[in-house]
C-alpha cells in the first residue's frame, strides 16, 4: 500500500522505529495491568515479525525475549526468597524460616508465601520483560548503522568509532576460533592456562593490527578533515554545548523534584535543548562532511510514529480520566477489569505492520545466507572469503 | 604529478634507510609500476606518496615528496584523500561502513561532496566496476576478488588524480585480475589517472605499465624507465621475459601476443622435441603409495555447499596443485584435510586415519598447513623465539627450523618482531616452521602472496625436494606461473566440484585461463616453463 508512495524498496528510518519503540516502552511503564502488558509484548513481537529483515541484528528480538522470560523468573524467585510476610492472603507453601538478628529485620527469608506475593511480583516482572522487549524490537528493526548515520555533524565521529566497534566485535569472536585451528596445525595444546595466552596474544595482536590498517585506510580516505571556524563560532558552540547540559541537570532535577524548583523544570529542560541545538548545529559547521542518500522521512515514517503515539495518547488520556484497570493490584485477589480505551491504543501500534515499507536486507542479500539470489555471473558461486580465516570458513 | 626530491625514510630504530635519496618524477597519466624483492621498501614507497609515511609509521622522513603542487610535509593524508586514493594490501580491513554502497560513497562524504553529485559518481562507480549485483551486500560476505573491486570503487568515487595500489591482485584468481587490471589500464586511458601499484607477479602488470621503477632495497638507487629497458636487465622478471631473453629477441615482449608473433620459428625449432615427462604418473594411484583421501567429501556451511562429493587422492612424492577461481572451495578442501573441519558428508583419510583424530603433538608430523594469513601461525615475540618453539614442539634439534628459513629465504632479522616483517618474510617463516618438521602431507594455500621470484625459485625447490623424498603435497594457488613449475598434477575445482583432474601439464595447457605464459606463446605445443625450452634447446632432452 505505501509502496506505491516509496518507489525504491527501502528501509524505514531507524529513528521512526525507536520512537515508535518509545511510545510503546512508555505505555508498559504506565500500566501494571497484565493483559496490557502481554498485549503490549504481542504487539511488539508481532511488528517484528512481519518488519524484520534477515540482517544479523534482527535476531536479537529472540534474546530480549529470553532475557524477559528470566526477568520474571528472577524476580518471582526472590519474592518467594526473601518477599514481605505478614500480608494476609492464600498461602500455597511455607518456607522454612532463617532466624536473622534484630537489626536485619527488614529482610527475612523464608515464610509463607502467598499466591497474591507470587502474582504481584510476576506482574512486575513482565513490565520490565515488556519494556526490554520494546528495545529488542527496536533493536531487530533499525539498522544500528543506519542509526548511527542520523547522529548530527558535530557526533559524526563518535558514531564511526562505535560502528567500527559494532563491525569489530564478532570478528574478534570469530578470529579466535582460526586462532585456536592455527595453534592446533602448529602441534602446540590450545587448552590450559598457557594455551590460553597462546590464543590471546595472537587474536589481540590481529585486532590491533587490524584497527591500525583500518586508522590508515580512514585517514587516508578523508576521515577527519576540518573546516576551520572563527574563533568566535568555536566558543559559541563549546559555550552553548556546556551551559546547555548543565541546564540539563538542572532541570531533570526540577522535573523529578518537583517541590523544589516550582515547576520550572520544563521550561528550563526546553531551554537547554536549545542551547544544546545550537550548539551542536555550529559545532557541526567545523566539519564539512555531507551525507550520502541520507534515509527519507516521508509516510510511512509519520505513520509508523504516529500509531506510537497513539497508544502513548490513548494511554495518557486513560490515566487522566481515571479509567479502571490501569493500575492492578493482586491482594486482596481479584480479576483486573481491561481498560478498552488503551487497548485500543496499543493496538493501534500494530499499524507498521502494514503501513511500513519492507526493508531490503542490507547484510547477506546473495551472501551467506540466500546464495540463490545472488547474480548468475561468475562471481555467483564465490563463497564469502574472509581474508584473515584460516580456513576459508564464511564469516 | 608526484615528485620525490632527494628524500630518505629510516624507521624508528631500523638500522639503515629504507629509501635513500630517492629522487623520482612520475607525470601525469602513467601506469607506473614498482617491482623490487620481497621486503625491499616498495610499500615503503608507495606510502610516503600520500604521506601515511612518516605521518602513520613514525620515522625521519627527509626531502620532499610533492603531489599535484602540495607536500607531504604540511599534508596529512586526510588532506590529501581528495588528490590521492590509496588501496591498501587487505581490503577487508580497510573498510569502514557496512555495505557496498555505503563504502563506495564514505570518502566523499568525508571530502563534503555535495548529495547529487555523490549520487552520481557512486552509480558511475558502480557500472566502472561492475559492482551492480553487489550494492546492498555486505562488505563482509564479498569474495576476494570483489573486494579488492569495492575498494578500488571506494577511492575512485573521490575522483583522485592519483591512484596508489599495493599489490592489487596478489589475492585474485588469473581472471578477477585481469579484470581489475584491465579496469585500472581504462581508467588510465580513459581519465588520465596517475596509476602507482606495486606488484609481485609481474607477468599480470607489465603489458599494463607504462613505467616501471625497480626497488633495489637495501637503499639502492631506485632504476626507473620504460619495461622494455628495465625489463632488459632487471633481476626480476616475468617468464616471457626471460624467453625473450633466451632466445634473444629484440625488443623483448611484454604481452603473449607480441611473443606468439616472434614465436613462429622457435615454434619450430621446438616442434621435433618432446616437453618432458612428468616426474611421476599421476593418475592411478597405488594403495602403496596413497597419502591421503578423500571420498564423496561435502562440506557445506550453513545452506552454502562449499564442497560438493569430492573424490581425490594424494599420492607420496606427487606434488598437486589446487586451481579454480576466488571461493571454488580449494581452501576449505585443504582445511579439512588437516583435520580443522568437520565433512558434512563422506570421509576424509589422511595416513589411514581421521586427521580430526590426531593429537596436535601428532598431528605436525602427518599434516602441515600453512594458511592463506600467515600471521596466524605466528605469536612468538621474535623470529628467533618462533623458530626455538617450532623446534621444541617438533622434538627437532636446535636451529632446525632457522636452517629451514634460511633457505627459503635468506637473512630474515632473527630479532624482528614477525608482525614488523615483510608479507613475504612472514610467509617465509610460516613455510619454515610448517615444513621443519617434514610433515608427510604438506598443505598450502596460496604460498606466493607477496614473494618475489627468487623466493618462488627457493620455495620450489623445497617442495621438490620435499616430495622427492616421500612427502605428499598440495598446494592451493592463483599463480599459474608456480603450478607450471612445481606441480606434478593439478586438480581444478568450479563451485566446490573437481572439474579437471590430470597431469599439470595437460591441465593448465588446456585451459585458456590457467595456462602459464610460455604455454601460451608456445601452443599448441605443451611447454610450460623457460627452463624446459632453454634444457630441450641446449639439447639436454632427448629428440
Amino acid at each position: 500500500m505505501t509502496r506505491a508512495a516509496a518507489p525504491r524498496r527501502r528501509s524505514l528510518h531507524p529513528v521512526a522505529w525507536w520512537l515508535w519503540a518509545a511510545g510503546l516502552a512508555i505505555c508498559a511503564m504506565r500500566t501494571n495491568n497484565p493483559f496490557l502488558l502481554a498485549l503490549i509484548g504481542a504487539v511488539a513481537c508481532f511488528v517484528v515479525s512481519v518488519c524484520r529483515t534477515n540482517a544479523p541484528w534482527s535476531r536479537s528480538i529472540a534474546f530480549f525475549l529470553r532475557v524477559g522470560v528470566l526477568v520474571i523468573a528472577i524476580r518471582v524467585v526472590i519474592e518467594i526468597l526473601f518477599g514481605q510476610r505478614g500480608v494476609p492472603g492464600h498461602v500455597l507453601f511455607n518456607l522454612p524460616r532463617v532466624p536473622l538478628p534484630s537489626w536485619a529485620m527488614a529482610v527475612s527469608i523464608g515464610g509463607a508465601v502467598t499466591l497474591e506475593s507470587i502474582l504481584n511480583a510476576a506482574v512486575e516482572g513482565l513490565q520490565i520483560a515488556v519494556i526490554l522487549l520494546c528495545f529488542g524490537a527496536a533493536n531487530s528493526l533499525a539498522s544500528p548503522y543506519r542509526l548511527l548515520r542520523s547522529l548530527p555533524a558535530v557526533l559524526y565521529e563518535t558514531g564511526v568509532a562505535v560502528t567500527v566497534a559494532l563491525a569489530f566485535t564478532p570478528e574478534l569472536v570469530l578470529s579466535i576460533s582460526v586462532v585456536r585451528q592455527a595453534r592446533r596445525q602448529r602441534g602446540i595444546p590450545v587448552t590450559g592456562l598457557r594455551g590460553l595466552r597462546g590464543v590471546a596474544v595472537p587474536v589481540l595482536e590481529s585486532a590491533l593490527d587490524r584497527s591500525l590498517q583500518l586508522a590508515t585506510s580512514m585517514d587516508a580516505r578523508g576521515y577527519g578533515r576540518r573546516v576551520s571556524l572563527g574563533q568566535g563560532s568555536r566558543r559559541l558552540a563549546s559555550g552553548a554545548t556546556t551551559g546547555g547540559l548543565l541546564l540539563v541537570a538542572v532541570g531533570l532535577y526540577g522535573v523529578i523534584d518537583s517541590g523544589s524548583l516550582f515547576g520550572l523544570g520544563l521550561p528550563i529542560l526546553a531551554v537547554a535543548a536549545v542551547m544544546c541545538g545550537v550548539g551542536l548545529a555550529v559545532g557541526g559547521r567545523r566539519s564539512a562532511r555531507s551525507r550520502y542518500r541520507p534515509d527519507p522521512w516521508r509516510r510511512p515514517e509519520w505513520v509508523v510514529v504516529g500509531s506510537g503515539l497513539v497508544a502513548l495518547g490513548a494511554m495518557a488520556v486513560a490515566h487522566a480520566l481515571n479509567v479502571p484497570g490501569l493500575t492492578v493490584s493482586f491482594s486482596p485477589l481479584a480479576f483486573p477489569s481491561i481498560p478498552l480505551l488503551p487497548v485500543v491504543g496499543i493496538l493501534v501500534a500494530a499499524v507498521p505492520a502494514i503501513a511500513a515499507p519492507r526493508a531490503i536486507s542490507p547484510s547477506t542479500r546473495g551472501g551467506i545466507a540466500d546464495p540463490a539470489a545472488g547474480p548468475p555471473t561468475a562471481q555467483s558461486s564465490d563463497a564469502p572469503q574472509a581474508s584473515s580465516d584460516l580456513s576459508g570458513a564464511p564469516a | 604529478m608526484i615528485r620525490f626530491d632527494d628524500v630518505s625514510f629510516t624507521y624508528t630504530e631500523a638500522a639503515g634507510p629504507t629509501l635513500h635519496r630517492v629522487t623520482l618524477a612520475i607525470p601525469e597519466g602513467e601506469l607506473c609500476v614498482v617491482v623490487g624483492e620481497t621486503g625491499s621498501g616498495k610499500s615503503t614507497l608507495l606510502r610516503a606518496i600520500n604521506g601515511l609515511v612518516p605521518h602513520f609509521s613514525g620515522g625521519v622522513l627527509a626531502g620532499t615528496v610533492t603531489v599535484d603542487g602540495r607536500t607531504t610535509k604540511e599534508n596529512r593524508p586526510r588532506d590529501l584523500a581528495d588528490v590521492v586514493g590509496f588501496v591498501g594490501q587487505n581490503p577487508l580491513a580497510s573498510f569502514v561502513t557496512e555495505t557496498v554502497e555505503d563504502e563506495l560513497a564514505y570518502t566523499m562524504e568525508n571530502l563534503g561532496v555535495p548529495a547529487d553529485a555523490m549520487r552520481r559518481r557512486v552509480e558511475d562507480a558502480i557500472d566502472l566496476l561492475g559492482l551492480q549485483d553487489l550494492r546492498d551486500r555486505s562488505l563482509r560476505a564479498l569474495s576476494g576478488g570483489q573486494q579488492q573491486r569495492v575498494a578500488i570503487g571506494a577511492v575512485l568515487t573521490a575522483s583522485p588524480r592519483i591512484l596508489v595500489l599495493d599489490e592489487p591482485t596478489s589475492a585474485l584468481d588469473p581472471a578477477a585480475a585481469e579484470e581489475v587490471l584491465g579496469t585500472l589500464a581504462r581508467l588510465v586511458h580513459d581519465l588520465g589517472l596517475t596509476v602507482v601499484m606495486a606488484e609481485h607477479r609481474l607477468e599480470r602488470v607489465v603489458p599494463f605499465a607504462d613505467r616501471i621503477v625497480l626497488v633495489p632495497g637495501g637503499g639502492a638507487p631506485l632504476v626507473e624507465g620504460s619495461p622494455e629497458v628495465i625489463m632488459r636487465s632487471s633481476s626480476v622478471a616475468p617468464p616471457l621475459v626471460e624467453l625473450g631473453r633466451l632466445v634473444g629477441w629484440d625488443p623483448l615482449p611484454l604481452s603473449v601476443r607480441d611473443a606468439r608473433r616472434r614465436a613462429t620459428s622457435l615454434r619450430e625449432r621446438l616442434a621435433p622435441l618432446t616437453p618432458p615427462s612428468p616426474r611421476v604418473a599421476p593418475g592411478a594411484p597405488t594403495a602403496a603409495n596413497e597419502m591421503a583421501a578423500t571420498r564423496k567429501l561435502v562440506v557445506a556451511y550453513g545452506r552454502v555447499i562449499a564442497l560438493d562429493g569430492v573424490d581425490l587422492s594424494f599420492s607420496r612424492g606427487e606434488v598437486l596443485v589446487l586451481m579454480g577461481r576466488n571461493g571454488s572451495g580449494k581452501s576449505t578442501l585443504l582445511s579439512t584435510l588437516s583435520g580443522a573441519r568437520q565433512p558434512t558428508r563422506g570421509t576424509v583419510v589422511v595416513d589411514g586415519r581421521d586427521p580430526r583424530s590426531f593429537r596436535p603433538a601428532e598431528l605436525i608430523r602427518h599434516v602441515g598447513l600453512v594458511p592463506q594469513d600467515p600471521g596466524l601461525l605466528l605469536y612468538g615475540e621474535s623470529v628467533h623465539a618462533e623458530c626455538r618453539t617450532s623446534d621444541k614442539v617438533s622434538d627437532l634439534d636446535d636451529g632446525s627450523t632457522a636452517h629451514t628459513l634460511e633457505r627459503i629465504l635468506p637473512g630474515v632479522p632473527g630479532d624482528r618482531h614477525p608482525r614488523d616483517l615483510s608479507e613475504g618474510q612472514r610467509l617465509a617463516l610460516a613455510l619454515a616452521i610448517v615444513l621443519a618438521p617434514a610433515p608427510a602431507l604438506l598443505l598450502l594455500d596460496e604460498p606466493t602472496r607477496g614473494l618475489d621470484y627468487p623466493s618462488k625459485d627457493r620455495l620450489i625447490e623445497v617442495l621438490r625436494e620435499l616430495a622427492g623424498d616421500g612427502h605428499a603435497v598440495a598446494l592451493a594457488s592463483h599463480d599459474v606461473e608456480l603450478a607450471a613449475r612445481v606441480g606434478d598434477r593439478a586438480v581444478v575445482l568450479a563451485d566446490g566440484q573437481v572439474i579437471a583432474d590430470g597431469p599439470a601439464r595437460q591441465v593448465v595447457c588446456h585451459s585458456p585461463v590457467f595456462a602459464p605464459q610460455v604455454a601460451k606463446v608456445l601452443a599448441p605445443e605443451e611447454w610450460l616453463t623457460v627452463d624446459e625450452v632453454r634444457r630441450a634447446l641446449d639439447g639436454a632432452l632427448p629428440a
